[in-house]
């Protein structure tokens, strides 16, 4: 072993391509799952939150404007540059978990290769998800899915990185752009995953990353006007909580996935992708 | 003319050959090995704009087609066994690996089968890149394309390929192939066979495991072989009408599934309400993209009466700005003839052109001396009888016709054996909508031509062929549903 004293790295948010502190200047302790210290991460405040919407909505005409095979790509860049730091990943995942480093490496894994599988969605959803309706008229009629907007996650508590990603990719793979509230008690591979995602052709905003108490920044996320939709899957707390969030969802009309109990592990299918998109369709007469 | 002064002269452009590195001699690729061929047979293969021997490559014989269809069909087990996850992996590499060597295999490209630069480098390789992209995307996602509940691989592949888009048809035949977790034995074209021999190398740097990918080289012979090989499962084709008839023949009465994607005489249709100088592009695009060398090319135009002084005017004027000669100088828009064997149709055809009637023009057009070259030509005064309105010319030789109404432009041209494609030019989307509903064509274009895009569909109707290759449609040409 060497003798050498370690360089600690300062976990910070991801918003709109930058690397913030929150505003608030708070911060709140991380530990390991036997209680060693990790690291200080940010305690965003309603403000960040509210900032982090603006860039989600400030980059939501460019990604969703970019071709399917453009953002297929980038996400598949994500991958590559994942695979590139796996350790760091595996070493943040089984402390954050309290897992091995076997079963850490699972998880990682894991997650990787499910930007691949979502990585090949992107032009495809339109082709599972959309199509042209044979109306009984002169009419060309075809239906397309669209991204939603902006999405709120709440990512979930326990699976720190696997179900981090399973919740990020699939919204964003369609269009859509999103600001996600990292895993409350475990954080910090949700904020080094900014790192991975601001050097992956990813555009600045399409993911904004949170760190703090759940509780505090998910109500001014569900009430927020300008988010689109919001995943509750990591809802801290009882139903009630996340029932008084779908109810303030319901103010300006979010499309709300509800909490439920999910095996991150298990082959995700398209049901995360169709939640947050719209169907368009499109009648054009025929005739000379 | 005073619009003649305004072009503007090009200095040489050419695109440098060095990062490319050709062997003298390459063998056949047979279970990840490369091999001579069983009797040592060999063929030169020459660059068409200048008769340079590009290299020496193997003439698979019976023996080699048995040694590779034996290696796919020991390597499928254990590829069609992997999860879909895996596989897909392997065709990201693939696609990847492709990106990264674009510049390479662009230059090959054009040496070896004769066209533009711009066109290998900013139509060919992208949509390469992209078909494996695409297709490895949909591996492990088989149960969603909505062909039953548990589509399962065929088996072993045999897959001949033409000489026009090389490797874009190696790219359309392989990877949906191996992403529904087939093997392959691909033969290229007899003229065309290096880009899928560097191929072979790209399967060796993604880790590939043997025997998933078999390559051939050969003539027609070898692919008669392959084709008729009891342990084949899927056949694919794409190439002549003729040839397709013989394949489809061969196969009748087994169990092989069969693909054909062969030729055609698309009309490109002209409204007076079309943006004409849209139009033109298009109609140009159409026809000259890769030398006419285009199984769905517009290779008859169909304009209405009232407009066709105007658009004949400004399609002369267009034809007289392109710039035909060295494939690899960046500023050329045509280049050679694939072959001497190819030329002599065209020239025969062009020959059968005046002899029934018709009025030829090309752009006065300095050719160069050695190698196979011809000028972009048009046909006036032509009718449905004759044989350059009927028969597939596969050069850059356009056939004019006329019509009134669109009830005349829709039986004129669907009046031909083939139905591959077509495109409609109307600023009138009802119109435009109406036609692609009349038109017995694979695929329509609506004032655009010659699109590709591995995610759309692309295949024939008649005597084009059958089967659709692209897009989620293109699986079940490799699925047992």
């Amino acid at each position: 072993m060497s003798d050498r004293l370690r360089v600690f790295k300062t976990y910070k948010l991801y918003v709109g391509g930058k690397f913030p502190r929150s505003e608030s200047g708070r911060v709140y302790e991380v530990t390991d799952a036997k209680g060693k210290w990790l690291a200080n991460a940010p305690l965003s405040s309603r403000k960040d939150a509210r900032d982090a919407v603006v860039a989600a909505r400030k980059a939501f005409g460019g990604w969703s404007g970019a071709t399917a095979y453009n953002r297929g790509q980038i996400l598949y860049r994500i991958a590559e540059m994942l695979e590139g730091r796996r350790e760091q990943f595996v070493s943040e995942v089984a402390d954050a978990e309290g897992l091995s480093k076997s079963k850490a490496a699972a998880q990682v894994d894991a997650a990787i290769d499910r930007w691949v599988w979502y990585a090949g969605w992107s032009d495809k959803i339109a082709q599972v998800a959309g199509g042209a309706n044979p109306v009984a008229g002169p009419y060309f009629n075809l239906s397309t899915p669209e991204p939603t907007g902006v999405v709120a996650v709440l990512a979930p508590q326990e699976s720190s990185f696997l179900g981090l990603v399973s919740v990020i990719a699939p919204a964003i793979v369609t269009g859509n752009t999103v600001v996600v509230v990292a895993s409350e008690r475990a954080p910090l591979p949700a904020l080094s995953l900014g790192e991975v995602l601001a050097t992956s052709d990813l555009p600045g905003g399409v993911v904004n990353v949170l760190s703090g108490r759940t509780a505090e920044i998910a109500g001014p996320l569900a009430a927020h006007q300008d988010v689109n939709a919001i995943d509750l899957a990591g809802v801290s707390g009882d139903a009630e909580e996340a029932t008084a969030l779908e109810t303030a969802a319901a103010d300006n009309l979010k499309r709300t996935l509800r909490p439920q109990a999910v095996d991150w592990s298990a082959d995700p299918g398209t049901g995360r992708m169709l939640a947050f998109l719209e169907t368009k369709t499109v009648w054009h007469p025929m005739g000379v | 003319m005073a619009t003649d002064k305004q072009i503007f002269e090009y200095a040489p452009a050419p695109e440098s050959r060095a990062v490319v590195d050709i062997a003298p001699s390459y063998g056949l690729f047979i279970d990840g090995e490369f091999a001579e061929a069983a009797d040592g047979k060999v063929f030169k293969t020459v660059s068409p704009a200048n008769e340079e021997v590009l290299s020496e490559v193997a003439q698979a014989g019976a023996a080699d087609v048995e040694r590779a269809v034996k290696a796919a069909r020991k390597a499928f087990e254990k590829w069609s066994a992997l999860p879909g996850a895996e596989r897909a992996k392997y065709l990201f590499r693939i696609a990847r690996i492709i990106q990264e060597r674009s510049r390479e295999l662009a230059v090959l490209e054009s040496l070896d089968n004769g066209k533009p630069i711009k066109e290998s480098r900013d139509a060919d390789l992208p949509l390469v890149a992209a078909h494996f992209f695409y297709y490895a995307g949909w591996a492990d996602k088989l149960g969603h394309a909505g062909l039953g509940p548990d589509p399962r691989p065929l088996g072993v592949a045999g897959q001949v390929i033409p000489w026009n888009f090389p490797l874009l048809m190696l790219a359309w035949k392989i990877a949906p192939a191996l992403a529904c977790g087939n093997t392959v034995v691909l033969k290229p074209a007899e003229t065309t066979p290096l880009s899928a021999l560097f191929f072979a190398d790209i399967c060796r740097q993604a880790g590939l495991p043997k025997g998933v990918v078999n390559i051939l080289t050969g003539d027609g012979s070898t692919g008669a072989e392959l084709v008729a090989h009891p342990d084949v499962n899927k056949v694919a084709f794409t190439g002549s009408t003729e040839v397709g008839k013989a394949i489809a023949r061969t196969v009748a009465g087994t169990d092989k599934k069969l693909t054909l994607e062969l030729g055609g005489k698309a009309a490109n249709i002209v409204f007076d309400d079309a943006p004409i100088d849209q139009a033109v592009e298009g109609i140009v695009n159409g026809i000259f993209f890769n030398q006419g060398h285009v199984c769905c090319a517009g290779s008859r135009l169909l304009v209405q009466e009232s407009v066709q002084d105007e658009v004949l005017d400004a399609l002369k004027r267009r034809m007289a700005t392109l710039r035909v000669g060295d494939p690899l100088d960046k500023n050329t828009d045509i280049g050679a003839i694939n072959s001497a064997e190819q030329l002599a149709r065209i020239k025969e055809l062009a020959a059968a052109g005046e002899a029934e009637g018709a009025e030829r023009w090309a752009p006065a057009c300095e050719l160069p001396g050695e190698g196979y070259w011809f000028a972009p030509t048009l046909f006036t005064g032509v009718t449905q009888a004759h044989r350059i309105a009927r028969e597939e010319i596969f050069g850059p030789v356009l056939s004019v016709l006329t019509f009134r109404t669109p009830e005349e432009a829709v039986a004129k041209a669907n009046n031909t054996p083939y139905g591959l494609s077509a495109g409609i030019w109307t600023e009138k989307g009802s119109r435009s909508l109406w036609m692609a509903g009349k038109l017995r064509a694979g695929v329509v274009w609506s004032n655009t031509f010659n699109k590709f895009d591995p995610a759309s569909p692309f295949g024939g109707y008649k005597e084009s062929g059958f089967g659709r290759e692209g897009g989620r449609h293109g699986l079940e040409a490799y699925l047992n549903v």
